[in-house]
């Protein structure tokens, strides 16, 4: 049995069975991440003028953490234009931009590695403070994401490609709907950046 | 958004929201070097950070020509998500006027 409205969208909705399952996937992700964020702000208002001295003590490292910033929106714009190439049947660039995305997702895991091996080199573990208990349980739950993010773009640019030749249109509609969960993840960096480094 | 004639408009679109993107991360950044209290620099950073999530939802997640099904499921999350947000500051507001108790009871005065 073939399962209807994978490629054409629903006569009703005007969407298909994709966009549909990544937006509500996305919603239920909005809200993980939010609870995380409440859980934040409620540590840092109950945490009696002691949140400014941990922050200080966990010493993040600024000018690294703007570079990952850069380089996840770097990869947004990549992941875009992966999906444009497939939009203008161009499966070679689509290659590029696809494994573009996955290198720039590896510099920004690479950065992060450095970061955390700097704080457990300084003792500055989970379990040290609140500070650094929501730091790394927030920074590590979107990093885990990326790896995410990585093996989903990976699969399409690699081996999943091949249905560029079969069903062009369909490619492109899961390309655009990876894409829709890495500028998510995108997304929740550009708070997570200001929040724990900045202010 | 796959129709052929509007895309490399939609790719020259896609550069200028990175380069907007750049600009307001260097923003962030700059605004944290300003001396100012914390609730101005909180507003500050939030405020821009909110308008670069927007950007990257509108454009690179093409919210900005979606269909209306999904703006409905987006704004019931966000009623949600609002909701979330606004329950530790609702508790610190009702624990910093100590109308009540850690059992809920009122507070004896």
């Amino acid at each position: 049995m073939e399962i209807p409205y994978t490629v054409e969208a629903h006569p009703e909705t005007g969407l298909n069975n994709g966009k549909i399952g990544i937006w509500l996937f996305l919603t239920s992700e909005v809200m993980l991440f939010g609870a995380l964020f409440a859980t934040f702000i409620m540590l840092r208002i109950g945490s009696d003028g002691e949140w400014a001295h941990m922050q200080a003590e966990a010493e993040l490292n600024i000018p690294l953490a703007t570079i990952n910033t850069a380089v996840l929106i770097a990869s947004s714009l990549t992941m875009v234009m992966a999906w444009a190439s497939l939009v203008r049947g161009q499966l070679n660039k689509f290659r590029l931009f696809g494994w573009l995305t996955v290198g720039c997702g590896a510099i920004f895991l690479v950065i992060k590695y450095f970061e955390y091996t700097a704080k457990f080199a300084h003792d500055h573990f989970p379990s040290s403070n609140t500070y650094l208990a929501i730091y790394f349980t927030m920074t590590g739950l979107h990093a885990l994401h990326v790896i995410g993010g990585m093996a989903w773009n990976a699969y399409f640019t690699g081996p999943g490609s091949k249905l560029f030749h079969t069903n062009r249109q369909w490619l492109t509609d899961r390309v655009e709907h990876s894409g829709l969960f890495w500028h998510f993840v995108d997304l929740v960096w550009i708070f997570l950046f200001p929040v724990f480094y900045l202010l | 958004m796959s129709d052929h004639a509007d895309i490399d408009k939609t790719v020259r679109t896609y550069f200028m929201v990175f380069g907007a993107l750049m600009v307001g991360t260097g923003a962030t950044v700059g605004a944290y070097y300003l001396d100012v209290s914390v609730p101005v620099a909180l507003a500050i950073g939030l405020f821009i950070a909110s308008v670069k999530a927007s950007l990257v939802a509108c454009y690179f997640m093409h919210l900005i020509a979606e269909k209306r099904l999904i703006y409905w499921v987006l704004l019931l999350t966000v009623a949600f998500f609002i909701a979330l947000m606004a329950l530790p500051l609702l508790t610190s507001v009702i624990d910093q006027a100590g109308h009540f108790t850690s059992s809920g009871a009122p507070a004896a005065h």
